[in-house]
């Protein structure tokens, strides 16, 4: 007789634990083929605000790390998923379909994109800060900082690289993230949750929202206490990615605005996604006797 | 003490106000098609000229003449468009005086400001960005980077020329050509810089001047050939910016309120701190977005703090602008006037203790005494709203903890001062404040070199040095 499943229901992670959605409501989850594969948390607007609430208290002990400790803590993630290739490669492979090369593929980068995020940690102040030569007897030195808590919409087809790459530049250079993931490809999300928990991460500082961008995007962008907001997972829905901005104006956040498509994520990224959620801070002092 | 002083005017008659003025579009002075408004002298009311108000049309006749020049201002080398940009910068100095003063009867601040601080560091500015401008490969943005295209811009009337070099500048440097709107009650000097772009011999185009107020400014921000946006102003005004272009692949840098902490401890040196919170809110009348409005002064030194304020305020000369010994001139406008009474008067109402010293003011014109208040909490109106005028906040704390936790209690995040003979302390609260410019054992310094701009809703990117270059520049597409 064929062993029967033991079904899973996923939940959220906020603040380092693994909560079911406030509201009680889970969503079915398919694999490319449309069949019954998991459920998942469908979070709600009170669960977003939770998420915010545990961000923003992670954010000041994140942030005073050391770049060179933040960027061990996101070498270890990485070391963490390369031991959970297969879960990851078979989470990819049924989210989006195609091969199994081009699930591993997908996981390689996402790895590989870790690390090389890991890296720029404490070399990104070193690339855009400088040393002022004001015209006269001054130090003055800009550095970047991070902006804040960013609220992070990722991307809905690339259900792991494209996640790893929003979410890494964020928080590689002291921010804390709310992550809305993929709606129909959120597993590979839930996995890196896992990860994330296992991991020298601590908690909060990372937090994913399995659900939707379109209902979650709006109080994200909205919340007074998030400072800044990646609108990658709403690329190509003009009308929503507009209505969000102007949203986000309310308290000026800074917006990385949604593509016109999503992009191709195996593409180099350059620094930009670190920039977007980065301040200038200046620092003037007499020099004299 | 009292010194007396006789008057050390400066002539005005080195100026030439002309009685009306029309806009600057494609290298000429034109008629606008919209109405017109007058400009005042703010110390003594005197009508100073007639100012053509741009219509939507005016606009966008100025964005199609910078349209128009874009191409040619863009495949320019950037080593012919920086010796123009040289050009200018000189002609700024030749002329300094002459801007200077026309600076202090238009905005009505001090001359010895107007000339030792915004003429001067104008120049500066453009002598900066005049040097990026065959050097855009190593600004950080790849090999080729490339101009943004239109910039509409839109000035306050705080530092109505210094603000036009901030955004001109480097817009310039890179390729971009400028359509800019100066604020209403501040016109001048931004149209004296058109006669100085045709005395440099600039592409027509290059620069447009469109003067007007609120309505003229959505015009040029809401234009659909405009590329980039740059604003400095109040915060209000930034998020309607920001919502007006949301959904567009307008950039845009703001450059808004702020409600600064100047933060005094009980080792700093004191007579220094005095000198630099009397900079931090009476320079330029307290009409600064990065003024330290708030001073954070530690428990154990405040009434030493308080006591020698007030004495060095009691040698503050308030009155005519263009008097050389003159320290704070007149607040730039009736309505801006009416702002700070309003303010003040409702500091005193919620229960701080305000205090000014003994000080004349002239009958006619709008003038607001050099004001402190004390016993202000953090509820406060005071405490918490950009004033921009000379009017500052005492609070007090007991510990670098308190002292962070209260700087940091604003939605604003423009600036901040420190004040301490430790340099650890000074290292430690320049990383926890969440300002864009830290200034610390000194306030309110600006240099063409260093990025001034602020955190959360003091609104977003940079201007000035490389960071300030970076917001006109993109990188080139693959």
């Amino acid at each position: 007789m064929a062993r029967i499943d033991v079904r899973k229901t996923y939940k959220l992670y906020i603040g380092g634990a693994f909560p079911r959605s406030e509201s009680g409501h889970s969503y079915e989850v398919t694999d490319s083929l449309g069949k019954f594969v998991a459920n998942a948390a469908l979070a709600s607007r009170k669960d977003v605000r939770d998420a915010v609430v545990a961000a923003r208290k992670a954010f000041g002990g994140w942030s005073a790390r050391t770049a060179y400790n933040r960027g061990q803590v996101l070498y270890r993630i990485a070391e963490v998923m390369e031991d959970r290739r297969p879960q990851f490669e078979e989470a990819v492979k049924q989210s989006e379909g195609g091969t199994a090369a081009a699930a591993r593929a997908q996981v390689d980068a996402a790895v590989d994109r870790l690390v090389w995020y890991a890296g720029w940690a404490d070399k990104l102040a070193q690339v855009v800060g400088n040393a002022n030569p004001v015209a006269g007897p001054f130090f003055n030195h800009s550095a970047p900082e991070p902006t804040g808590l960013v609220g992070v919409l990722a991307p809905q087809s690339s259900s792991l690289l494209g996640l790893v790459s929003v979410v890494a530049p964020v928080v590689v250079t002291g921010n804390t993230a709310v992550v809305v993931s993929s709606y129909d490809r959120p597993l590979p999300a839930v996995t890196f949750a896992e990860v994330l928990a296992t991991s020298d991460v601590p908690g909060g500082v990372i937090n994913i929202l399995t659900g939707d961008a379109a209902a979650l995007g709006p109080w994200l962008a909205a919340h007074m206490d998030v400072n800044a907001i990646d609108l990658a997972g709403v690329a190509g829905s003009t009308e929503l990615a507009t209505s969000l901005e102007v949203a986000a104006a309310d308290n000026l956040k800074r917006v990385r605005r949604a593509p016109a498509a999503e992009p191709d994520w195996s593409a180099d990224p350059g620094i930009g996604a670190m920039t977007a959620f980065v301040e200038t801070k200046t620092v003037w002092h007499p020099i004299g006797i | 003490m009292a010194f007396e002083y006789a008057p050390a005017p400066e002539s005005r008659s080195i100026v030439d106000i002309k009685a009306s003025y029309g806009l600057f579009i494609d290298g000429d002075f034109v008629d606008g098609h919209g109405s017109s408004f007058k400009t005042i002298n703010p110390a003594t009311e005197e009508t100073l000229a007639e100012i053509a108000e741009a219509s939507d049309a005016d606009v966008d006749l100025a964005v199609k003449a910078a349209r128009r020049a874009f191409r040619g201002w863009s495949r320019m080398s950037g080593k012919e468009r920086a010796k123009y940009l040289f050009r200018i910068a000189r002609i700024i100095q030749e002329r300094g005086r002459e801007l200077a003063v026309l600076e202090s009867i238009d905005n009505g601040k001090p001359i010895k400001e107007s000339r030792d601080v915004d003429v001067p560091i104008v120049a500066a500015h453009f002598f900066y960005y005049a040097g990026w401008a065959d050097k855009l490969e190593h600004a950080g943005l790849g090999a080729n980077p490339q101009p943004l295209g239109v910039a509409g811009q839109v000035i306050p009337w705080n530092f109505p020329l210094l603000m036009l070099a901030w955004k001109i500048a480097p817009a310039l440097a890179c390729g971009n050509t400028v359509v800019l709107k100066p604020a209403e009650t501040t016109p001048l000097t931004a149209l004296l810089f058109a006669e100085i772009c045709q005395q440099a011999d600039l592409p027509p185009g290059v620069v447009n001047i469109v003067t007007g107020a609120g309505s003229t400014g959505q015009a040029l921000v809401g234009h659909s050939d405009v590329d980039k946006v740059a604003f400095t102003g109040s915060t209000g005004v930034g998020k309607a910016i920001a919502r007006a272009i949301a959904g567009t692949d307008k950039k845009a840098t703001l450059e808004l309120g702020g409600k600064a902490a100047n933060i005094v401890f009980d080792d700093a040196p004191i007579d220094q701190a005095i000198e630099g919170i009397v900079g931090g809110i009476f320079f330029n009348q307290g009409h600064v977005c990065c003024a330290g409005s708030r001073l954070l002064v530690q428990e154990s030194v405040a009434d030493e703090v308080l006591s020698r304020l007030k004495r060095r305020m009691g040698t503050l000369r308030v009155g005519d602008p263009l008097d050389k010994n003159t320290d704070i001139g007149a607040i730039n406008s009736r309505e801006q006037l009416d702002r700070i009474r309003e303010l003040a008067g409702i500091g005193e109402e919620e229960g701080a203790e305000r205090w000014a010293p003994e000080c004349d003011l002239p009958s006619s014109g709008f003038w607001f005494p050099p004001t402190i208040f004390t016993g202000v909490t953090q509820a406060h109106r005071i405490a918490r709203e950009e004033v921009f005028g000379p009017v500052l906040s005492v609070l007090t704390f007991r510990t670098p903890a308190e002292a962070v936790e209260k700087a940091n209690n604003t939605p604003y995040g423009l600036s901040a001062g420190v004040w301490t003979e430790k340099g650890s302390l000074i290292l430690h609260m320049a990383n926890e404040l969440r300002a864009g410019v830290v200034w610390a054992n000194t306030f309110n310094k600006f240099d063409p070199a260093s990025p001034f701009g602020g955190y959360k809703e003091s609104g977003y990117g940079r201007e000035g040095g490389r960071q300030g270059l970076a917001a006109y520049l993109k990188a080139e597409e693959a």
